[in-house]
């Protein structure tokens, strides 16, 4: 029998001990002897053709070794543009963004030249020196327009803008609507913005002429991909290149593909035989990292008289800006996601992707998910208000029933099976969120606040999460002959504490303490094979692989140890890293059991078991698991300026099996202060040019601490059906449900002007405006009979 | 461009220490400390002063390294992360974060940390309210700050208790 | 986001830096460097000279004389707000100093560079303004003063001349029977405001208003003095009907327009934080009146 020891407790964190003391080691920590520094000179237009580029007053500043253009590079690429990183055969061909752009340039940002200099401050001097001209072209800004006949083209050899449309369905929508007795219909914009991790992109390359080896440091949540990457536009072999990933200042979905700037140092060093390295700096990320920005929704839900859904039918444009990186998972997601935690019995959602002259849009924080549970819980308020029922209510009678769990929905993932709801109580869920934010005793304090001239809110919304997207995710655990424990994989740690997790599940095996336990991620000569971090996917995938390959271990260690000190393996444990029969004296240690079958020459291997003590797994899974959060929150909302200001907010999440309490809570206060965010503050400012404006971090809002209420998070476990160990993915199960309830305590607060929010991030001057039109409606006598 | 402009050598005291490295006027203090110092544990996150990341200690004042030039360090007395540990013994600020996980990716830490080793001195005894509106000036993507608010309330009374009161 | 290479000069006298600054078509002085050094790293100024102040001691002081207080140009933020004289003759400084960015930047930051930024959304501008404060500045042809609303010429720019630098700022603080109020909207703590407003009171015996500035900011290019709003409270008690009157006369001062904001809203919101800040100056009127 295995005691379980470490999975389910708090331990402290692996990665701590370095990183509070600053002894991290992130991508600008890398120093490699001869580095040079690169800088990437960019569009300042959103649309135009080069027409020349002069780079001579450039290269004749002293401390510039190079000024490459995509002519240059081609000396060592095999292709000018980067693969697509979900290969499809639906998109069509030629989207991905170019290494380095040669003729058109298609958003603000797009790199044009690479100057590689002895530091970044005369990097930055020989851009300046850089003569480029460009005719600029009309540029296309809004996603919307962006489809209509008259626009004009984001890329010049593109028929229009439009990528790719879809239909999401299943039953028969049209029917089920037209037919309801009731119907409401929600149009929404929904923007949620850049990653903007603290720590910004970045990589070194240090090219090996003697050793011929491309080493690459990338602050990256994907290092295997990215070795695959560099490999294909580099004409390199797996020997040839490995790819190491330094700790990682958080990546939120920017980190999770390969971008032209990592080809283009890996090219230049190449090319140079000297180190280069690049770091991203926050203007870059504004215009050079993946964002998720514009969906435009209108759709349309029919209902029975209690408040029931019958079906949701509508369309769906989403922005996928210049050039796409990865395909069209974000409007995908968004798209099966509208259903949510709920009993949707007929649904049809037209998507189209257009292209735009803005950066690319990929997944950040959510992947879609926190778009199509907003849709949903708008058309649940909107269900509420047309029949004057209570909003718990109206979820109560529309969420699956525990007895239903295991439940197949009628839509389909991408694998073309059927999505399951694996596991959970959802009602009961939304009921102990309701129950700790004592939504029962809120009318009173609605009254009392009231009388002070406060408007108070309450919020409620609830959102599901699939985690664990597979198909696999890499794990090796080996105990080496000197005793250390080691768990290789091709998971990425971004500041999880995915590290302390590894080794807590290893842990439980080996008997050992999880401190004692090296976990190395993303080294791709550590391990081959790896998909990375994305999707709230490596507690479900690579915990599993290190939870089987450490039993795996463990049975060998105990075979070995068995045939050592001649005793039964029933009668063995592990304790403290020594195998022993318990109350027993005689023992040995890891270490010498990895010693003894590391072989010694000319003698036959001594316990009968096959040489080496480690075991390499890749568990499989082809289905999600889906974990609920529900959310409730207490706002004020003050409508002569339109402020909003959290009270209090709850969070119900379903988290499967726990295996650190500790980092799952933090992940949920991260993933909802992000959702947070997109509510109430982060917008990608653009014109109409597709120009940026919001530049800064003093322009583009994101929260600090003084905005965040305090959260109670009550983690429930519904432990997995889908896995051995019943875990579920967290990362970013804060983050869906939240828009949802903030806008629904919004609107509660201001029920007597009746307004309706169909934008998110809602900012206090859009809410005075709502608020205006309603005064000025209920003055002459326009508006419609106000509901609760 | 003259004289002025050129690299000289620039002597600052950080952690206790006195050095000296080559660089431009124009060298900002959080790029001195990186990279003609190699003192690596100050981090740059927006280099235009919003998100905090480069706090350091001048004269015991919490600043933002990014926002001044290295020569302007010259006769000042720099403290930054690397001084807050003795030896093995952890400051009771990173014995709270630690035990209250109020760090995950670690990169906004460094500046946290010396933001408020100057506020707890000044404010010993604070609330939760005063917490959160000394780091409104750092930005953290990772935790939502509610684990900082708790290990900052913890460090306090800790310090607290050590200074006898 | 490196600045541009530039002639740096640490002069340690004020006709140091006189000299230093009148002898380049293209210099910038460097004070706090909370707002210039964030403009030099993103490039957006590329000066041949920097002039750094921060080594001038003679510019940094608080200092009583006669009927005013001088506060010399590189005055910390932070020494101001820390400050219990200033306190003492003018309480609303304190108070707006809290909302002044964050304690770092206070840190550094100093009053005559944020007046020399001019940013129309700053308070220590708006504070000037609020108290008719008077600019001292030195050039080479020597020294002159000059009132705030000359100083606030438009748009981020004073009235300065190139090869001047800012001294000292003069305050007169109001004696006698006196409240004063200041409130602010931003989107985040610390954030620049929205729309602000600052009211300064003196009352007679009979409660009635002998005197009144209220300044609004972040709804005009420069800080506001609202003289339409001040004139309807002298002679009169501060009562809520004529507080609701005089914060709705705010809301048509309001003129920026941005992607932020409409004037129309920035307006509204001045005229919240007008009746907000009246209503705390009455209050501190009203504690004076029991003492």
């Amino acid at each position: 029998m295995v005691e379980k020891k470490y999975i389910g407790k708090p331990i402290p964190r692996l990665e701590d001990p370095a990183l509070i003391r600053g002894d991290g080691r992130f991508v600008d920590d890398i120093h490699r002897y001869g580095q040079l520094d690169a800088a990437f000179l960019r569009s300042p237009v959103a649309h135009g053709m080069i027409r020349s580029i002069d780079r001579s007053g450039a290269l004749a500043l002293p401390g510039v070794y190079a000024v490459y253009t995509l002519a240059d590079l081609r000396e060592v690429l095999t292709a000018d543009r980067l693969p697509l990183q979900f290969p499809s055969d639906v998109l069509p061909p030629n989207i991905s963004p170019f290494i380095l752009a040669s003729s058109e340039v298609a958003h603000v940002g797009e790199p044009i030249a690479l100057v590689v200099a002895e530091n970044r401050y005369i990097a930055e001097d020989a851009l300046a020196l850089i003569d480029v001209e460009i005719d600029p072209l009309p540029p296309v800004s809004d996603c919307r327009d962006a489809l209509a006949p008259s626009s004009p083209k984001a890329h010049v050899d593109r028929p229009g803008n439009l990528l790719i449309d879809f239909v999401q369905e299943y039953g028969d929508a049209d029917l089920a609507v037209t037919g309801a007795p009731h119907r409401v219909k929600v149009s929404l914009k929904q923007h949620r913005g850049g990653a903007h991790p603290i720590e910004c992109r970045g990589s070194v390359a240090d090219y090996d002429r003697d050793m011929r080896v491309l080493h690459v440091w990338i602050s990256s949540q994907l290092a295997h991909e990215a070795r695959f990457f560099l490999m294909k536009m580099l004409g390199l072999d797996e020997n040839q290149i490995r790819v190491m990933t330094p700790d990682v200042g958080g990546g939120f979905g920017s980190k999770f593909t390969v971008y032209p700037e990592e080809v283009a140092i890996s090219a230049a060093s190449l090319l140079l035989g000297r180190p280069v390295k690049w770091i991203e700096d926050r203007r870059e990320h504004f215009i050079g990292s993946i964002q998720e920005r514009d969906q435009y929704w209108d759709i349309e839900a029919g209902f029975d008289k209690e408040g029931k859904l019958l079906g949701i039918r509508g369309e769906m444009i989403s922005d996928g800006g210049a050039y796409t990186y990865q395909g069209i998972n974000l409007a995908y997601n968004a798209s099966t996601n509208v259903p949510g935690p709920y009993v949707l019995p007929n649904y049809k959602l037209k998507v189209s992707v257009s292209e735009t002259n803005k950066v690319g849009t990929a997944p950040v924080r959510g992947a879609g998910y926190p778009e199509g549970c907003f849709a949903m819980e708008r058309i649940l308020d909107a269900i509420a208000r047309h029949l004057s029922l209570d909003r718990a209510e109206v979820r109560r009678r529309n969420l699956v029933p525990a007895s239903a769990i295991p439940y197949e929905t009628p839509m389909a993932a991408r694998s073309k099976s059927k999505i399951v709801y694996d596991s959970g109580d959802f009602p009961a869920c939304l009921a102990l969120a309701l129950q700790k934010a004592d939504y029962a005793g809120f009318e009173a304090r609605r009254e009392k606040a009231r009388l002070s001239g406060k408007w108070l809110g309450f919020g409620i919304s609830t959102g599901i999460k699939g985690s664990g997207r597979g198909p696999f995710e890499s794990a090796t655990v080996r105990i080496g002959r000197s005793g250390r424990v080691s768990v290789y994989t091709g998971a990425m740690a971004m500041g999880q504490g995915l590290k302390t997790t590894l080794a807590q599940i290893t842990a439980d095996q080996l008997g050992i303490e999880p401190k004692d336990i090296t976990v190395i991620c993303g080294d791709t000569s550590t391990i081959q094979l790896g998909l990375g971090g994305f999707a709230s996917r490596q507690t479900v995938t690579a915990g599993n692989s290190t939870h089987l390959a450490a039993k795996e271990v463990r049975a060998k260690v105990i075979a070995a140890a068995a045939n050592l000190l001649d005793v039964p393996s029933e009668k063995l444990e592990i304790q403290d890293g020594r195998v022993g029969e318990p109350g027993k004296n005689r023992s040995i240690s890891l270490g010498e059991i990895a010693d003894s079958l590391a072989g010694a020459p000319g003698y036959k291997m001594a316990s009968g078991l096959p040489p080496g003590l480690d075991a390499a797994v890749n568990f499989e899974t082809s289905a999600l698991t889906y974990g609920m959060g529900a959310h409730a929150v207490e706002l004020e909302v003050d409508p002569r300026i339109g402020s909003v200001k959290l009270l209090n907010y709850v969070v119900v999440n379903d988290c499967g099996t726990v295996i650190n309490p500790q980092t799952v809570e933090g992940q949920i206060h991260g993933g909802l202060v992000h959702g947070i965010g997109n509510s109430l503050f982060e917008w990608m400012g653009y014109d109409d040019n597709a120009q940026p404006f919001t530049m800064t971090l003093a322009e583009y809002l994101m929260p600090t601490a003084p905005e965040i209420p305090h959260i109670d998070v009550n983690i429930v476990e519904y432990p997995s059906s889908k896995n051995p160990l019943g875990v579920k993915g967290v990362g970013e199960s804060g983050t869906v449900p939240a828009a949802g309830a903030i806008v629904s305590g919004i609107e509660d607060a201001l029920r007597e002007y009746g307004i309706v929010i169909e934008e998110i991030p809602i900012s206090p001057a859009r809410i005075f405006a709502l608020v205006k039109a309603s005064s000025e409606n209920t003055k002459a006598g326009l508006r419609s009979t106000a509901t609760a | 461009m003259s004289e002025a402009s050129d690299p000289r050598i620039i002597s600052i005291n950080v952690d206790g220490k006195q050095h000296s490295a080559t660089a431009e006027p124009r060298v900002t203090l959080v790029d001195f400390l990186r990279h003609n110092l190699q003192l690596l544990g100050t981090r740059v996150g927006c280099e235009h002063g919003v998100c905090g990341a480069c706090t350091i200690l001048v004269d015991g004042s919490a600043v933002r390294s990014c926002l001044m030039l290295a020569v302007q360090a010259e006769n000042k007395n720099i403290h930054t992360i690397a001084s807050l540990a003795t030896g093995d013994t952890l400051h009771p600020l990173q014995t709270a974060f630690t035990k209250h996980h109020a760090l995950q990716c670690g990169y906004c830490t460094s500046g946290m940390l010396m933001t408020l080793v100057e506020f707890l001195h000044d404010v010993p005894d604070p609330t939760e309210e005063e917490i959160r509106e000394a780091i409104s000036g750092n930005l953290c993507r990772c935790t939502g700050y509610q684990n900082i608010v708790k290990a900052t309330l913890d460090a306090a009374a800790e310090l607290r208790r050590a200074q006898g009161k | 986001m490196k600045p541009p290479p530039f002639e740096y000069f640490a002069p340690t006298k004020l006709g140091e830096a006189v000299n230093l600054l009148s002898a380049s078509e293209n210099a910038r002085v460097l004070a706090g460097g909370q707002s210039l050094m964030a403009m030099l790293n993103m490039r957006f100024v590329f000066p041949d000279r920097v002039i750094d102040l921060n080594r001038v001691p003679e510019l940094d002081f608080i200092e009583q004389d006669v009927d005013h207080i001088a506060i010399g140009a590189m005055t910390r933020q932070r020494t101001l707000q820390r400050s219990a004289f200033i306190a003492a003759q003018m309480p609303v400084i304190p108070k707006a100093l809290r909302y002044v960015g964050h304690f770092q930047t206070r840190n550094r930051g100093t009053i005559g560079g944020s007046l020399c930024q001019l940013d129309p959304s700053a308070e220590l501008p708006a504070i000037a303004m609020a108290y008719d404060a008077v600019v001292e500045a030195e050039g080479p042809n020597g020294k002159r003063s000059i009132p705030m609303p000359e100083f606030a010429s438009s748009y981020m720019t004073t009235s300065l001349a190139l090869d001047e630098v800012l001294t000292c700022i003069r305050f007169k603080p109001w004696q006698g029977r006196t409240g004063s109020g200041f409130c602010e909207f931003s989107r985040r703590h610390g954030d620049f405001a929205v729309a602000g407003a600052i009211a300064l009171l003196e009352a007679g015996n009979d409660n009635r208003v002998t005197r009144a500035s209220v300044t609004l900011f972040g709804i005009t290019e420069t800080p506001k003095r609202a003289h339409d709003v001040e004139a309807l409270l002298v002679g009169h008690r501060l009562t809520a009907d004529l507080s609701e009157q005089a914060s709705q006369l705010c809301i048509g001062h309001a003129t920026l327009e941005d992607p932020y904001g409409s004037a129309e809203y920035r307006g509204h919101v001045a005229a919240a934080m007008a009746k907000n800040a009246l209503e705390e100056a009455r209050c501190e009127l009203d504690l004076h009146n029991h003492e």
